[in-house]
């Protein structure tokens, strides 16, 4: 499928407009989830700029598709996609984590656009399937997507709501995989290796399409060819960079949860620009 | 005539709810001829309602917030040690944080499960559902009162657990008496020491009572839910006796014990717990043997209230 320069165009600079934001939210001298954010800043562009179907205007529209953020950890990116959408102030962003404010580090129901409370690794895609399969007993075409991190593949109920996802043939449901390889302690590949992931989702009885999850293009391909897909729930395995647009944060695991100093949230906002 | 099995009680409540209203659903992990999950999965026209998850509790529950979020009434049913217990995180995470309206059901729970032993008996379930903000605790006395707590739960909001026994006795609950959460039911009035129970405890408090007719003159109370607890109601029914009995199948640790005397902690009133004394249960023949194992008889309640009463 064909996508317009323009669309595409617009897309990338919202995935750098997201992660901006994110650098900004989190400021100087508070630890935040960085890396993790860049790496899912694309897909998340996508999502809420593009594929779902969604009014910030009346979060709880009945007809909208769901978006859970069950690497809950990148908080920071899902507040600043809801708020570059109009659920509430952008200016809000840098209040998160307050105390009592309806910012807080992980998704907390309550929120405007917030789902479900994740963040508690594992449990996200579960919650999906629960919505998929509710969708699905009312005859409804509204879609579920679940945003995975690879870490989180360590959990083993991600495991369980892959086959019982993949038994009750859930084609409303797209878990998408930020495979950036590398958790809060070090490479994937050094702890619990997942590799292979695709073969391992395919195995669970999904329909499952790679890609680059920075090229944007095939980042709209692969959503638009998961909707059409029937008889399967979609796995989406977007190989990624963490701390992606960020020269000195690109791919270091110190980044996965960290606060910058001055001159390193300067420069970020500056390479982001 | 009324049921005297809980679990048939709410396999047959959740039939009849589930023709009323077409947003309930019955989850189950494998086990749904024991939770009477079944009887939704066999009725004719609720074919699709009953949605068997396979043996994975933690998936069952997460799946039960997802469907609970998009507008269903979810009861998720296994046995308690399961349901409760190795969900527990999925429950305070994926549940109870945003009070999504999933109902859990403990089923087999205590040692009524008595045969397959330590593993399968919950004398912990209360405690550690009751600690959790935002959820509320439910051990019906009998199968009557099982019937008007499900009834209750699918009529309204918020994250809820019920306890259920596996075995079946005879009801001491009127049919069609209503459920108030919260308030504690006075079974028999009593001037000299009061007894809360719940449960199948309830039926030995009520029997503990009769026995000690003419000696001591013992109140008893149903606590049918352990939370939300009026306190002021405790307060109100312990202070005018010379002190306070309470029994349960669980643990004297957290339960309906612990509830009771965070209740009563700014009062003069001395509290005795009859229950499980920090152990797990054990295989046992029989339903009674396990009871009377871990001290859970008529006697041991006419023991602690004598104790009580000679303070």
């Amino acid at each position: 499928m064909a996508y317009s320069e323009e669309l595409i165009k617009s897309l990338e600079e919202k995935g750098q407009l997201l992660r901006r934001d994110c650098i900004k939210c989190i400021g100087v001298g508070v630890a935040g989830h960085v890396g993790g954010s860049c790496s899912s800043a694309d897909l998340v562009a996508a999502l809420y700029f593009h594929k779902m179907k969604i009014d910030p205007k009346n979060p709880e529209w009945d007809e909208r598709d769901y978006f859970l953020l069950s690497k809950g950890h990148v908080a920071i990116l899902q507040y600043a996609a809801l708020a570059e959408r109009g659920y509430f102030p952008v200016e809000d962003l840098p209040r998160c984590k307050e105390i009592g404010f309806y910012l807080q580090g992980h998704p907390h129901l309550g929120t405007p656009g917030i789902e479900a409370g994740t963040g508690s690794l594992g449990q996200g895609l579960s919650l999906g399937a629960g919505m998929a399969i509710g969708l699905k007993l009312d005859n409804k075409p509204n879609r579920v997507y679940v945003l995975v991190g690879d870490g989180e593949m360590d959990e083993g109920q991600i495991w369980e709501a892959a086959m019982s996802s993949g038994a009750k043939k859930l084609d409303n449901l797209c878990a998408i995989i930020d495979n950036n390889g590398l958790q809060a302690m070090g490479r994937i590949a050094d702890r619990l290796p997942s590799e292979p992931i695709a073969d391992k989702w395919r195995s669970f009885g999904w329909n499952v399409i790679e890609i680059d999850g920075h090229n944007m293009e095939q980042i709209l391909t692969a959503l638009d060819e998961a909707e059409q897909f029937k008889g399967k729930p979609t796995a989406i395995v977007a190989h990624t960079v963490k701390g992606k647009g960020i020269s000195f944060a690109e791919n270091q695991v110190g980044f996965h949860n960290r606060a910058l100093t001055q001159e390193e949230y300067d420069k970020a906002l500056e390479e982001l620009a | 005539m009324a049921e005297t099995n809980q679990r048939t009680a709410y396999g047959k409540t959740l039939v009849e709810l589930c023709h009323q209203n077409k947003d309930i659903v019955v989850l189950d992990a494998d086990l749904c001829a024991s939770t009477m999950g079944k009887l939704v999965e066999v009725e004719p026209g609720l074919e699709d309602r009953h949605i068997e998850m396979g043996i994975a509790e933690a998936n069952m529950l997460s799946t039960a917030g997802g469907l609970a979020r998009v507008g269903k009434i979810p009861f998720a049913s296994s046995f308690a040690v399961f349901s409760a217990g190795r969900a527990y995180d999925q429950i305070r995470q994926s549940i109870s944080i945003g009070k999504l309206n999933v109902k859990i059901c403990g089923s087999s729970a205590g040692c009524s499960d008595f045969g397959d032993g330590a593993t399968h008996q919950s004398i912990d379930d209360i405690a550690y559902m009751r600690v959790i903000p935002n959820m509320s605790v439910f051990v019906p006395a009998d199968a009557n009162e099982a019937v008007a707590v499900v009834k209750y739960m699918a009529a309204n909001p918020g994250p809820m657990y019920i306890r259920l026994n596996r075995n079946a006795y005879d009801n001491v609950i009127p049919e069609g008496a209503e459920f108030v959460p919260g308030e504690p039911v006075v079974m028999k009035e009593g001037t000299d020491v009061t007894v809360f129970a719940c449960g199948i405890m309830l039926t030995k408090a009520l029997e503990a009572a009769k026995a000690l007719e003419g000696k001591i003159s013992v109140r008893v109370v149903n606590v049918p839910s352990i939370k939300p607890l009026n306190r002021e109601s405790v307060i109100r029914l312990a202070s005018d006796v010379k002190g306070v009995v309470t029994a349960e199948e669980h643990s004297v640790i957290g339960g309906l014990g612990g509830a009771i005397a965070e209740a009563l902690r700014l009062e003069k009133v001395p509290v005795e717990f009859v229950g499980v004394e920090d152990q797990f249960g054990s295989s046992a023949h029989s339903y009674d043997d396990i009871l009377n194992y871990l001290g859970l008889t008529t006697d041991h309640i006419v023991k602690a209230v004598e104790e009580i009463y000679s303070l």
